[in-house]
């Protein structure tokens, strides 16, 4: 614990629990999972060092979230857009995720995770790659596209207010608010 | 305050350029460094543009306050002159200083922008031309509000989607900030207040981190909750914490009985053997200490401070006067009633946390954005959590075509009101079953213990954990008649488990009150006997005129009633016992040897032991919980008569808290029907807010009716239990307090009370009512608004573009005349492309001002032509300026509707 706690730093550890919605605990197992995805070499450079998504995946954590993948490419900062961590992404996605934080930047995140397509709106190909998440990827448990269509325009039926054929950030955000279970599932904890 | 204003007002009309370049030149200023750190997203840059224009409207606020000082010190001479002149010496000063420092902040934020910062200096410079003296004031509630307004930032930064490389910046250039001009307002008079302000309140917030950080380490178990969480979803955890909370009502309950009744008594009061009621009776000394005897909390147990019997009815004991009988009164009255505020309370917050999710109005949007659980960390749950994603969109699907083929509804309503006969039958039959086994006891109770088996002994407790074992499967057996979909079964399931348990429990009770009549007239006969023992006694010390003393009985020999209330508490305590080790009988054997055999056995298997029928037992949330619900209900009900109850209950839940911890995470395989936690929570806390109530009622019941045995207990000798109220007021408090006292306690006045109190819960109810009808109302109001709104805002934007079409068209068609048909269509394409990049934006941020900026920006910059907008959207072609195409919206979304 002391070599974690000595290559954070005390000023960087309070300016990291300055802005996220973690305690100084979970900064410190965050970044002890985190350098224990690292190989050897890697180790011991800075704090820039990025993580590829494949070695990020493997976190018991995020293994069987059908998300993982978007979480990874909405939390990066990666030029290349390949999913890669850093450690300051890595403290970015558990804060988002963590117990504590608010209603707005988790709908925000959920937003972008559920955006596949990064234009901004969940449109129809959005929703579709959606559902097909949370059925799972084998065939007895995917929807027909009968059903599949009804469940689409049902969804828009309801949450997209202005009637453009997409969901857009601040609609989604309207639904999500109005849901009692949103805050304590969307929470991802090491 | 009018007055005031005027005076502002002619003050500015008096030097109104001077003011008005300040204003101007710090909104630019602040401009800069309000963007400077957010170059890098779109989205935070409109904010901050938002926030601009707030900060410029408070800012204008502070000028006018900072002139409003300076008059008041210029006008009316408040300070005296010499002070002025100090002042305005040291505000020259001030202002220089914070001039330097202004400079150097701009150094450091807008190095990108130097052209700016240069026109900025000029115009500084022109200030200080124009006015160098007066500026100081000003300036500094200027810097004051910058601060502030940076703080607010910091503040605010973690709640900010930004990625944490942009956070860093902006913190550590806030702190920079901050910092530095904390040094600069440091001027005034207040200067060591102000210091030493700002020192405190970032000790203050750093100790706040830390006891933050303290208290969630303190937090017990909750790496452990944490743990089963994300292997086994938020339902399985949500027992857990339930049991957790559980256990820390317990160690209330626990603190109260052991420090305010067991310890006092344990301490202070006659020790054991001093009189009889505190002493084994000769027939029992003999195997008192048998472990037999203990285990059934008879012998040396029975005669301890665990249960009611023990304590003696003198008013005051030890030497700090401790009011015995009035302590124990309080604590059991203390008890119930701060379950019943601790329940209550938990509820109403519960219902807060998720008062909002009551109107089905997205039902399938919540289905699709909020169903997965991402605490879910392990494979197999997860394909059940798809599992029952899946089905549950197919059902709604089908409830929502209301085409539901319901073939031959009267045998499945035959075989609903089938299987509620037998669940009926059932439930009647365990009520008989433990009536039945409860009486015999009491005959093998009379005929003595001993003669009988170890089975005849433990009879009830047996029948009963059995019982409670056992129906459930039967009902579970029973409802598969029934057909339900699976979310009604389980609750009907739960209900019936519910009810088998309330009756059982109630039918042991009804037993327990038969035998508590048996005991009291057992206890008539055994005064009369003592009284006559009594007299024979006195008799024969007269008639043998023997010198010997009086009190040479050993108070084991005095014969003595049978005290109800240790038996009752007896029996509670029991049960209790019985219960746990049913509990943890049935975790060992059909959780761990089940899944020891599973495991261990498939390899010399003639079919798959782990995948067919064996295989893992599941973790049965609604099981577990009604136990401990039931459980805790017993506790209320006994702890009255056995103080040692809550003590025994806080073992047991510590034990398994570990127990099943360990047991989920080794031996159980995670649920196939995942219910959602969040909705069970309250769900819990009513089932035992119920089960709280239905359990006071009988010792209550017990309290108020019944008179207190004459030979035991701290309420021996009185009528009633509670009249240990009156004696304390009679003798420990002033006359006039009893006095008033009893006229408050009047049924004249109480009625009308209790009237008073029925109409506040019926008025407030009814505005609660009216007030969430108001809610609904002003919900449909804010939708339609919003909706009209963005259909404003979309025509006006679109007339908008329209018209820089034209424009540009205009002027295109002035520079080259000879234009060709390849560019009209390429400014076609452009415009409507714009058109819409426009719009997604409008909608995003939903601020207009901000977005006419940009519409100009995004018009002026050549779009890129999408393709995919184009082939997705077959928008028809159209001329700019067409009046028809302000309403594209009408278009285009039959032509989504059809994709």
């Amino acid at each position: 614990m002391g070599a974690t706690a000595s290559q954070l730093g005390k000023d960087l550890l309070s300016e990291y629990q300055e802005l996220t919605f973690l305690t100084k605990q979970e900064i410190l197992l965050a970044h002890k999972r985190f350098t224990e995805l690292l190989t050897r070499e890697e180790r011991d450079l800075n704090l820039n060092t990025r993580v590829p998504m494949a070695r990020i995946l493997t976190l018991p954590e995020l293994k069987s979230n059908p998300f993982r993948k978007r979480i990874c490419y909405v939390f990066s900062t990666s030029e290349q857009k390949d999913g890669s961590l850093t450690f300051e992404d890595f403290l970015d996605l558990l804060s988002a995720f963590s117990d504590s934080a608010t209603l707005e930047i988790k709908s925000h995140y959920a937003f972008r995770i559920f955006d596949f397509d990064d234009d901004g709106t969940l449109d129809r190909g959005d929703l579709e790659k959606l559902v097909n998440c949370l059925t799972g990827e084998t065939d007895d448990t995917q929807l027909t596209p009968d059903e599949m269509r009804q469940l689409i325009n049902n969804i828009l039926e309801e949450s997209d207010i202005d009637k453009d054929g997409t969901v857009n950030l601040s609609e989604f955000q309207h639904v999500i608010s109005r849901s009692p279970d949103f805050v304590s599932s969307f929470k991802i904890v090491l | 305050m009018g007055g005031e204003e005027k005076e502002i007002q002619d003050y500015d009309r008096k030097m109104p350029r001077d003011s008005l370049i300040t204003s101007e030149n710090d909104r630019r200023k602040r401009g800069e460094e309000e963007q400077a750190p957010a170059t890098s997203s779109k989205s935070a840059k409109t904010r901050k543009n938002i926030k601009n224009e707030k900060t410029r409207k408070m800012k204008e606020e502070g000028e006018e306050e900072g002139e409003d000082e300076e008059r008041n010190g210029k006008g009316k001479k408040k300070h005296g002159s010499a002070e002025k002149d100090k002042k305005n010496r040291k505000g020259g000063k001030g202002k220089e200083k914070v001039q330097e420092v202004k400079k150097k902040k701009k150094k450091v934020e807008t190095s990108s922008e130097q052209e700016t910062s240069e026109e900025d200096d000029e115009e500084d410079k022109e200030e200080k031309e124009v006015r160098p003296e007066c500026l100081s004031p000003e300036e500094l509630e200027k810097l004051k509000e910058a601060v502030d307004e940076r703080k607010k930032l910091i503040q605010a930064l973690r709640g900010k989607p930004w990625p944490m490389k942009t956070k860093l910046v902006t913190l550590q250039e806030s702190q920079e900030f901050v910092e530095k001009y904390e040094g600069a307002l440091g001027k005034g008079k207040g200067r060591k207040l102000y210091a030493y302000k700002v020192m405190m309140t970032k000790k203050w917030m750093k100790f706040q981190r830390d006891f933050e950080n303290f208290k969630t380490a303190c937090i017990p178990w909750e790496m452990k909750i944490k743990e089963i969480e994300s292997h086994f979803g938020s339902s399985v955890a949500s027992y857990f914490i339930f049991l957790r909370w559980m256990y820390g009502v317990n160690m209330i309950l626990f603190g109260l009985t052991f420090g305010l009744v067991m310890v006092p008594e344990a301490l202070m009061g006659r020790p054991y053997g001093s009189i009889p009621r505190k002493t084994v009776p000769r027939a029992e000394e003999s195997s008192a200490m048998d472990f037999a005897v203990l285990w059934d909390f008879g012998g040396y147990a029975q005669y301890s401070v665990l249960f009611y019997g023990f304590y003696n009815n003198q008013r005051a004991i030890g030497w700090l006067k401790f009011r015995m009988p009035l302590s124990y009164f309080l604590v059991g009255v203390g008890t119930v009633a701060y379950s019943y505020m601790v329940v209550i309370r938990t509820m109403a917050r519960n219902a807060n946390e998720s008062g909002v999710g009551d109107d089905n109005s997205f039902n399938f949007s919540w289905k699709t954005f909020t169903s997965w659980d991402y605490l879910i960390g392990n494979a197999e749950t997860a394909d059940n959590k798809f599992a029952s994603i899946t089905t549950s969109f197919k059902e709604a699907i089908l409830e929502e075509q209301e085409s539901r083929k319901d073939d031959n509804i009267h045998l499945t309503r035959f075989l609903r009101v089938l299987a509620n006969f037998l669940v009926l039958c059932c439930l009647a039959g365990s009520g008989y079953l433990i009536y039945f086994v409860v009486r015999r006891s009491q005959k093998f109770a009379l005929d003595g213990l001993e003669n009988h088996t170890w089975w005849e002994r433990n009879e009830v407790n047996m029948v009963m954990s059995l019982l409670g074992m056992f129906c459930p499967m039967l009902f579970d057996v029973i409802s598969a008649l029934e057909n339900y979909h699976p979310r009604v079964a389980l609750q009907w399931q739960l209900g019936r488990i519910f009810a088998l348990f309330l009756g059982n429990l109630y039918t042991f009770i009804i037993a327990l009150m038969d035998e508590i009549n048996i005991k009291r007239e057992e206890e008539k006969i055994v005064k009369f006997n003592i009284t006559t023992w009594e007299a024979s006694l006195y008799n024969g010390t007269v008639s043998g005129n023997s010198t010997a003393p009086p009190n040479t009985i050993h108070p084991a020999d005095v014969p003595r009633g049978p005290c109800w209330e240790t038996m009752v508490g007896q029996e509670f305590v029991r049960l209790i016992i019985s219960d746990t080790m049913t509990t943890y009988i049935t975790l060992l054997i059909g959780d761990f040897l089940r899944a020891v055999l599973v495991r261990f056995l498939n390899y010399c298997w003639c079919w798959d032991l782990e995948a067919g029928f064996p295989s893992y037992s599941e973790f049965d949330v609604s099981g577990n919980v009604l136990g401990l619900i039931f459980n805790q209900g017993m506790i209320w009900m006994g702890a009255f008569y056995a103080p040692c109850l809550p003590a025994l209950n806080l073992l047991r839940l510590h034990v398994s808290m570990y127990l099943q911890c360990w047991a989920v995470m080794c031996c159980n395989v995670p649920q196939e029907r995942v219910f959602k936690a969040s909705g069970s929570n309250n769900f819990y806390m009513a089932m035992l807010l119920v089960i709280l109530f239905l359990s006071t009622l009988p010792a209550i019941y017990t309290i108020v009716t019944i008179p207190p045995s004459f030979d035991c207990g701290p309420f021996s000798g009185k009528n009633r239990m509670f009249d240990v109220i009156q004696e304390t007021l009679e003798s420990d408090f002033p006359a006039w307090f009893g006095k008033a006292f009893s006229y408050a306690s009047n049924p004249g006045l109480v009625l009308p009370f209790i009237l008073l109190m029925v109409l506040a819960i019926y008025y407030l109810q009814s505005t609660s009512k009216s007030y969430r009808e108001a809610n609904m109302d002003l919900k449909k109001k804010l939708q339609t608004q919003n909706e009209e709104n963005k259909k404003k805002n979309k025509q006006a934007a679109l007339k908008a573009q329209m018209d820089l079409e034209e424009a540009r068209q205009a002027a295109e068609q002035q520079k080259h005349n000879n234009t060709s048909n390849e560019e009209a269509a390429d400014v076609e394409e452009n415009s409507d492309s714009g058109q819409r990049m426009h719009h997604t934006k409008n909608e995003r941020n939903n601020a207009p001002p901000a977005g006419d900026r940009r519409r100009q920006q995004s018009a002026t910059r050549a779009p890129v032509p999408r393709n995919y907008h184009q082939g997705n959207h077959p928008t028809p072609g159209y001329l700019p300026g067409f009046p028809q195409q302000s309403e594209p919206r009408m278009h285009r979304v039959p032509s989504l509707q059809r994709h």
